[in-house]
């Protein structure tokens, strides 16, 4: 066992830190309240190296692919300790565009795609869930009807993150329903593709700065060449892909709590009440020691996931975990949080109560809490 | 950064666990009821080493790691809570403090019987009157020219029943801020008696004893560590006791949820198995989730304390989290179990009355609590780590 995270992960951990101190968290009450992004912080992100952290260097990725999901760990954190959306552009970009090119593109993809979005150049998004399926994403409705070589997509998207932003998006879409399952296939829809509209952003309790939108396909063309992964292996690809995306949304929620840990202490001790900080009442102190105490063991659960795949190991297990516990003590993290400050807490001017609002999101999106309670329930009774 | 057992580990857990399967596992009802451990259970334990883990081979011990000793706990508690306690008090409230503030001459003399399991250790801090607030301990011993008279009771002794060796911390300079020192006492020694066991809701086959100490005469040199730094002693030892308790409540919450999965698994109701039932799903997830926050905190302290880091606020939350979390956890396990859960037929009632033991000793929930806000209110910088 070794506890330490790597030296080039910490000290990278170090400079995103700091870019996030000094980047985003001046701004993220106003792109909170606007539900906006600057374009120029995309670029920045980019040139940070935060677009393809997940991506091999040879497709203008990461310098450090052996730490790829750890160092993706820690910059969700340290991105999320300041803004929830910001890290959950960067999150779905990563964890679920590029992964999915990363895990099933073919090499003409990869070259095609992977070094303008690792690059930051393109954002990218990916599309499972409709309106009329989330958590059983398998009855997806959006149909791929056989055109010659290729395919005609139509059908409806919906809760795609980064979808008004993104150039590039990998979608699933049913190429044999009567399959079920086994009949879903992925492909690659560029912004531009006739009769592909991206509808209008949703107005969101949280992760405000993060776009959230439908999308419309209408008999929109794929050639053979947008089919991501092997015929009717998409859904199957899909589950793989989440397992990473949700180790993403455990360390993001990290930084939600991190913050919320962060910004408590310090109220907590500045506050005069009874003719004594706050801090040194036992009430108080009992909420922070819980907060830190969970936050602490969900980054071990984050980062032992993270690890896990790092190390090319069946993660499934230990990320639904890490992501269940993480996403739940970062919402109580939240509420903790606003009672310390107070009233105050219950205003905009302190960011707890938008770190509250960014972590319910943690609690949904990726697999909600439910689901990932299922997943891990079944891997309990089988493994008997 | 690696969260794998390095592959000798995983062969003592093997060791370990085949032992526990044919020695521990089966008698742990029997424990229970007869409030007692048979007679050969330390003979056997000491034959495979464990009762000196990490001990070093020079002193007699196994000269293992850490992470070993800690594994062995939680696997040792999955069995039986009341072993596990055995085990894990002997080690981290008697062995370590004489390995970390002992002489040499001390670790020579204690060390290699203690190991072997020829003696056993406890550790004796606690008075009727002084429980969290230990440094309020009334017990005194007083230099003579024949060596330090001890006076006083005390209570709570884990192990107190088995054990040859007390680790004992009493006041010697009642007016100074430094007024307690820790000492190393030998149970035979006259003056000193074993007063009443206690009988308790749970790991009852484990000793709870009182100590009277009546113009107890011990040698000059049963003072370990420093005159006055007893209390330094005292702590810095809790915190690594801290880690063992977290083990124990570990191996029990992994009993906890061994046994309900496999009682999902096999009891139909309404025409299937009751683990087809999200109720019963959901109870199973949020404990596995649990257990594995807990052990992964827990093994974290532990190796922090192996690399000679800071590790006292860490073992503090692995203590508190692994604590909390066995007592909702073998109370979930009671639950899948049904009516069947609240008897004693069934491991599930034990189990979760050996758990409750693990909010209270070695530090109570509460001062992990006063132990973490301390830390995070006076450093903010390390919240932030």
């Amino acid at each position: 066992m070794d506890f330490e995270l790597p030296e080039e992960v910490a000290a990278f951990r170090d400079t995103v830190r700091k870019f996030a101190a000094e980047r985003i968290r001046p701004h993220s009450r106003q792109w909170d309240r606007d539900q906006t992004l600057p374009d120029e912080l995309v670029t920045e992100l980019g040139q940070l190296g935060l677009m393809g952290l997940l991506t091999p260097e040879e497709y203008g990725g990461s310098k450090h692919p052996e730490h790829g999901y750890l160092l993706n760990a820690v910059v969700m954190e340290e991105l999320a300790r300041q803004d929830g959306g910001v890290a959950l552009l960067v999150a779905a970009h990563n964890g679920l565009c590029l992964s999915h090119l990363n895990l099933a593109g073919s090499e003409e993809q990869k070259k095609k795609y992977l070094p303008k979005l690792a690059s930051g150049e393109w954002v990218g998004a990916w599309g499972l869930t409709e309106p009329a399926s989330g958590s059983d994403a398998a009855a997806l409705e959006t149909r791929a009807v056989r055109d010659g070589d290729g395919w005609r997509l139509t059908g409806h998207k919906m809760f795609i993150t980064n979808g008004a932003r993104a150039r590039v998006y990998v979608v699933m879409a049913k190429t044999e329903p009567e399959k079920g399952p086994k009949g879903i296939s992925a492909f690659i829809v560029e912004r531009e593709d006739e009769g592909f509209v991206v509808g209008a952003k949703e107005d969101k309790l949280g992760i405000r700065a993060s776009d959230t939108v439908p999308l419309d396909l209408d008999n929109v063309y794929c050639g053979p060449e947008d089919l991501v992964g092997e015929y009717n292996k998409g859904y199957a690809d899909a589950l793989r892909v989440l397992e990473r995306g949700r180790i993403g949304i455990g360390a993001l929620s990290l930084g939600l709590a991190r913050g919320c840990l962060e910004e408590s202490i310090a109220y907590a001790n500045g506050r005069i009440a009874f003719g004594k900080p706050i801090a040194a009442q036992q009430a108080i102190q009992f909420m922070l020691a819980d907060m830190a105490t969970e936050l602490e063991a969900s980054r071990l659960l984050v980062w032992d996931a993270a690890r896990s795949l790092d190390l090319g190991e069946d993660a499934r297990q230990k990320a639904s975990i890490a992501k269940l516990f993480a996403s739940e003590m970062a919402t109580r993290a939240g509420l903790k949080a606003i009672q310390i400050h107070g009233g105050y807490g219950y205003t905009k001017d302190m960011p707890v109560e938008r770190y509250m609002r960014d972590a319910k999101l943690c609690e949904i999106g990726e697999g909600s809490s439910e689901v990932q309670r299922i997943l891990i329930a079944r891997h309990l009774l089988e493994a008997k | 950064m690696d969260f794998r057992f390095t592959d000798d580990q995983l062969a003592m857990r093997d060791v370990v666990r085949d032992f526990c399967n044919e020695e521990i596992a089966p008698k742990a009802a029997w424990r229970d009821e007869t409030h007692s451990f048979e007679d050969d259970l330390i003979a056997k334990l000491g034959s495979l080493g464990l009762f000196g883990t990490y001990v070093p081979e020079a002193y007699g011990g196994s000269g293992q790691d850490y992470i070993t000793y800690v594994m062995t706990v939680e696997e040792l508690s999955r069995a039986c809570g009341a072993t596990g306690i055995l085990v894990s008090a002997h080690h981290s409230l008697c062995v370590d403090p004489i390995l970390h503030f002992g002489t040499e001459e001390q670790k020579h003399k204690y060390l290699p019987k203690l190991s072997s399991g020829e003696w056993i250790g406890c550790f004796s801090l606690t008075e009727p009157g002084s429980g969290s607030d230990a440094g309020a301990a009334r017990c005194t011993a007083k230099e003579t020219g024949e060596g330090w008279v001890i006076n006083g009771t005390k209570n709570f002794v884990t192990n107190g029943r088995e054990a040859h060796v007390i680790v004992l911390f009493a006041v010697t300079d009642p007016t100074s801020k430094h007024r307690m020192s820790a000492f190393i006492v030998e149970k035979d020694t006259p003056g000193c008696t074993l007063g009443k066991l206690e009988t308790k809701l749970g790991i009852k086959a484990s000793s709870t004893a009182e100590l009277i100490f009546e113009n107890c005469v011990v040698p000059h040199d049963a003072l370990l560590g420093e005159r006055g730094r007893g209390l330094n002693v005292a702590l810095a030892t809790l915190d690594g006791g801290r880690i063992g308790v977290a083990a124990q409540a570990v191996g029990i919450s992994q009993a906890a949820l061994d046994f309900a999965v496999d009682y999902a698994n096999t009891r139909v109701q309404f025409n299937q198995p009751i683990g087809r039932f999200q109720a019963i799903q959901w109870k199973l997830a949020d404990m596995a989730t649990n257990l594995a926050a807990a052990r992964t905190l827990m093994y974290r302290a532990a190796w922090l304390k192996q690399n000679k880091q800071p590790y006292g606020p860490e073992a503090a939350m692995a203590k508190l989290f692994a604590s909390e979390m066995s007592n909702r956890v073998t109370d979930a396990a009671i639950q899948v179990y049904g009516g069947y859960g609240y008897c004693a037929d069934y491991p599930a009632e034990r189990l979760m009355r050996d758990a409750r033991i693990t909010e209270l000793y070695e530090g109570t929930s509460e001062i992990q609590r006063l132990v973490i806000a301390r830390k995070l209110t006076q450093e903010p910088a390390w919240a932030a780590r």
